[in-house]
């Protein structure tokens, strides 16, 4: 089994590697749904990212790192639903949830 | 000599009127039209009959002067311009020599006034002759009581201008308007050497007055100066001015070789010939000759004569006989009487050369009335003959012309200097004197006693062919009006007992200009050599009567008739009657080079100045060409292309907003990596 | 490393790669679940046991739930679109997340000397945690009920009929 240095360079780097694969798949899916199954992702992997350091870094206090990760998820909810809220609207007025046609903006 | 008295008086005071009033009323004719020809020719009259009273008042203050014993010169001086420390001065003279001519001036004048008020009576053009007859009147005054040479310039100019404007009188005939030009263009030249000699004087002096209380450039300091210069040729610094004031007087009076002009001046009315080119204008020179004559004889000896007297002596006696050759053979009646001015002023020429002012002036005083006569008798028999000019055409004259013909006769025997009872005879007689002691040489008494044998010739001629023989004309000859005839006679009363002043034995003109006393003398007769010389001189004068009368006689003759002399002597008469072909030789070589050069500055103008300037011309066009394309291409084309590549490029740009929101997320992410990297490194460095 | 940890660690990552890869959205949905479970785990390994449970009880309980319903009502059809379920220029988003990992990556590795290695747990009780929401963190709880609220109203106005919308 190969190790790292510490515990923590692991951690980063699961978080780091979800991360990316989060924004490869918001920058490269058709479907506007699975944009948004990429933002949580990147959500859930920075989550990830304070959970650990709050594990393993010495801090003043005790639950800053934890407090943060609660009003993150919190957060992550409540966007979530606005955002498939509007994916929803879309959907009923283009009857397409295809991203490479929503181009109205175009200028 | 007589004391002299130089101080202004009420004379010299008001002698600037004199000359002010003719041109003043020639300013106002000048407005007039041309309808106003009673209010034209008052006015004219008017003002030169004041000019004669000044001048009368004139003459008789001068009088009264020297019968007390005082020589008279008076001047008013005056400075017209001043340039720092030099300075151009005017002024006016009263002297013997100014007064008599005053007076001649504006008598004789006066006379030719009255005159042309028959003359020109038909002509339309009436006022505007008085207008100029006036001016001329006013100018030849102006030269007369000049004391400074710039004035007398100015005058002699105007003078100039008027002979033009009177001479192209009838401009509408190119003969007049040619000879007008002819005479100004003549006298021009003369006139440039009057300049030349003019200005050396004023260089040499620092003055042109004649007579400033002893700083005058006739007084013997600055007399002394000029001779004590000299100036190449031999010739002293007051010589050559001398021979440079020559110049112009040959010019105005018709001496060889500028006599061309003056016959051909009778193309004006008659009683310009009269004025002009009888009594006034040609006597200019001779008056300017006398007026300068203390420089013309400065340094020479007693008994001696100058190089400057001596080339005005031959040139004088070399026109007397030249012209009077010439007069033989010609037949317009004006014309003749034009050859015998300019011998008569040759005369003059050489009296003034061999004896002095009063010899000189004395001839011109009475030269004026009797040739004044002569042409306004000419003028008469022209009028009567219905403008008829060649004496081929006329004849016979004496009965119907009788008023015409008497005073005419007594002119032209005045003229002849037919022995004691004309003027003509004493004045003659006072040259062929000076002319007798001359020390030079005897050859000017030769050509001048030569030349009184020809005058009394073709005088003869003249009047055979007018008055005697038969009617050769159109139509009927008839008298002229009394308004006409009038001066005919007071000239005629003059041109005999005017000689009475220039006898030897009372030769009282001289002593009047020379400032002594006269005394009749007839012990004056005595002199060495003068009764030989006043019998050659008659039987010269005789002879030349007969001569032309057993040629010419009252014969009856025809038109168509060629002249007896021309019968006799047809080569020689044919060269007199072509004028020596003098004109046709300046023609050739004098004209023609002014008309090449002419040619040449025209060329140089056009070719060679207009292309310069054409040349820079099309430079600055090419030049603007240039400047247009560089505008075109590279500032418009720069600015349009610069816009289009902005507009490119805005559309490139705006290719990065697609609408798709994919894309946006893909830049910001980007920009995230971006800016970490950065970050990273610069924190690191 | 443990081992607990690499199984874990495969377990999300794998979730996380179905969920972008996938075809059908519906097993992306699922795979997505996995994937938050996965974290969970993760979270209770760290000894984060409320964040861990709260992970659970939100997106595995809310938001895939939330996800999964999304993608039942914005069916259009069943068949596949034409040209593929990636878009055309998945190559930049590809490169460009490689770029964000390479250089997260590097950075954690570089800083691993400055990391301490073992530290003592730290120890967090649910009673501390609801003191600390009530205490200190009073504010911040309050702005996120109201986000909520906001966030609820907002979802059902802008996913509900409008008048005359025709379906």
């Amino acid at each position: 089994m190969t190790g790292f240095a510490t515990p923590l360079t692991g951690y980063l780097l699961v978080a780091a590697l979800l991360f990316a694969i989060g924004l490869a798949g918001a920058l490269t899916r058709r479907n506007a749904i699975l944009v948004l199954i990429g933002i949580e992702l990147m959500l859930n992997a920075a989550n990830l990212n304070l959970i650990a350091f709050w594990r393993y870094l010495p801090h003043p206090e005790a639950l800053t790192g934890m407090i943060f990760a609660i009003f993150s998820i919190a957060v992550a909810a409540a966007e979530a639903a606005v955002g498939l809220g509007l994916v929803i609207s879309i959907h009923r007025h283009a009857h397409t949830t295809d991203l490479d046609e929503m181009n109205r903006m175009k200028g | 000599m007589f004391t002299p008295q130089i101080a202004e008086s009420a004379a010299s005071g008001i002698l600037w009127l004199i000359p002010a009033l003719p041109i003043v009323a020639s300013g106002i004719i000048a407005l007039f039209k041309q309808p106003m020809r009673k209010l034209s020719a008052t006015l004219a009259i008017g003002s030169l009959s004041c000019s004669l009273l000044l001048s009368l008042f004139a003459f008789g203050h001068v009088l009264v002067g020297w019968d007390r014993g005082s020589a008279v010169r008076e001047t008013v001086n005056f400075t017209w311009i001043q340039v720092g420390t030099a300075h151009v001065d005017l002024g006016w003279i009263l002297d013997p020599l100014a007064a008599v001519m005053l007076v001649m001036v504006t008598f004789v004048g006066l006379l030719i006034f009255i005159y042309s008020i028959g003359y020109m009576a038909h002509d339309e053009n009436y006022t505007r002759f008085f207008c100029f007859l006036s001016l001329f009147a006013g100018a030849m005054l102006g030269v007369v009581i000049a004391n400074s040479l710039l004035l007398l310039f100015m005058c002699w100019e105007l003078v100039g201008l008027t002979s033009y404007l009177l001479i192209g009188f009838w401009y509408q005939k190119p003969s007049a308007s040619a000879a007008a030009k002819k005479a100004f263009l003549t006298t021009r030249i003369g006139d440039v050497f009057f300049l030349l000699g003019m200005v050396w004087l004023f260089a040499q002096t620092g003055t042109l007055l004649f007579y400033n209380a002893g700083m005058g450039s006739m007084e013997a300091l600055k007399l002394g100066g000029l001779l004590a210069t000299p100036s190449g040729l031999g010739l002293t610094a007051a010589g050559a001015i001398g021979l440079l004031i020559f110049a112009g007087a040959a010019g105005k009076s018709g001496q060889i070789p500028l006599h061309v002009w003056l016959p051909d001046a009778m193309e004006g009315p008659t009683p310009v010939s009269a004025l002009i080119h009888a009594a006034t204008m040609v006597a200019a020179g001779v008056y300017l000759i006398a007026r300068v004559y203390p420089l013309m004889q400065a340094g020479a000896q007693v008994g001696g004569t100058t190089v400057a007297l001596t080339v005005v002596t031959w040139i004088g006696a070399t026109t007397a006989v030249f012209a009077a050759l010439i007069a033989v053979a010609q037949n317009d009646i004006k014309r003749i009487l034009a050859y015998s001015t300019v011998s008569q002023l040759g005369y003059m020429m050489a009296g003034l050369g061999m004896g002095g002012v009063a010899v000189g002036m004395f001839h011109l005083i009475t030269h004026a009335f009797f040739k004044a006569l002569l042409f306004m008798g000419a003028g008469s028999v022209i009028h009567g003959c219905h403008e008829e000019q060649d004496i081929r055409h006329m004849g016979g004259l004496k009965v119907e012309m009788l008023g015409t013909f008497i005073p005419y006769a007594i002119g032209m025997l005045a003229l002849c200097g037919f022995p004691l009872f004309f003027s003509g005879f004493w004045s003659k007689d006072g040259i062929l004197e000076a002319a007798q002691h001359w020390s030079v040489a005897k050859t000017p008494l030769y050509m001048l006693v030569f030349g009184a044998l020809l005058t009394a010739f073709y005088m003869t001629r003249q009047v055979s062919y007018v008055f005697f023989g038969n009617w050769r004309g159109h139509g009927e000859p008839h008298e002229s009006p009394s308004v006409m005839l009038m001066p005919l006679a007071i000239l005629a009363f003059f041109a005999i007992f005017l000689g009475a002043i220039g006898t030897p034995a009372w030769p009282w003109f001289r002593a009047f200009l020379e400032g002594h006393t006269a005394r009749f003398d007839l012990a004056g007769f005595g002199e060495p050599g003068l009764p030989a010389l006043m019998a050659t001189s008659s039987v010269v004068v005789l002879l030349g009567l007969v001569v032309a009368w057993w040629i010419y006689g009252n014969k009856p003759t025809r038109v168509e008739d060629p002249d007896a002399l021309e019968r006799a002597f047809p080569t020689i008469f044919t060269l007199l009657e072509g004028k020596f072909y003098i004109d046709e030789l300046y023609g050739v070589t004098v004209i023609a080079f002014y008309a090449w050069w002419a040619r040449v500055a025209d060329w140089l103008d056009r070719r060679v100045w207009g292309g310069i300037v054409a040349g820079i011309a099309w430079l600055f066009r090419e030049g603007a060409q240039l400047s247009r394309l560089f505008d075109l291409n590279w500032v418009d084309g720069g600015f349009d292309k610069g816009c289009e590549e902005l507009a490119n490029s805005g559309g490139l740009m705006s290719r990065i907003e697609s609408g798709r929101v994919q894309m946006y997320l893909r830049l910001l992410a980007l920009a995230v990596v971006l800016l970490t990297a950065i970050l990273i490194w610069s924190s690191r460095g | 490393m443990s081992f607990v940890f690499w199984l874990l660690a495969a377990i999300t990552v794998a979730g996380g790669l179905a969920a972008v890869l996938l075809k059908n959205l519906v097993h992306c949905a699922l795979a997505l679940t996995v994937v938050f479970a996965g974290l969970a785990l993760l979270f209770l390994q760290l000894d984060a046991q409320f964040a861990g449970f709260a992970q659970i009880l939100v997106y595995v309980g809310a938001v895939a739930i939330l996800v999964v319903f999304a993608i039942l009502l914005t069916r259009s059809s069943e068949t596949p679109k034409d040209g593929g379920v990636f878009s055309r220029t998945w190559g930049a988003g590809l490169a460009i997340s490689a770029a964000v990992f390479a250089v997260l990556g590097w950075v954690v590795l570089q800083s691993e000397a400055g990391l301490p290695r073992e530290i003592n747990v730290p120890n967090v009780t649910v009673l501390q945690i609801g003191n600390a929401l009530m205490g200190r963190y009073v504010l911040p709880l309050e702005i996120v009920a109201l986000l909520l609220t906001a966030a609820l109203i907002g979802a059902v106005i802008v996913a509900m009929h409008e008048k005359g919308d025709a379906k």
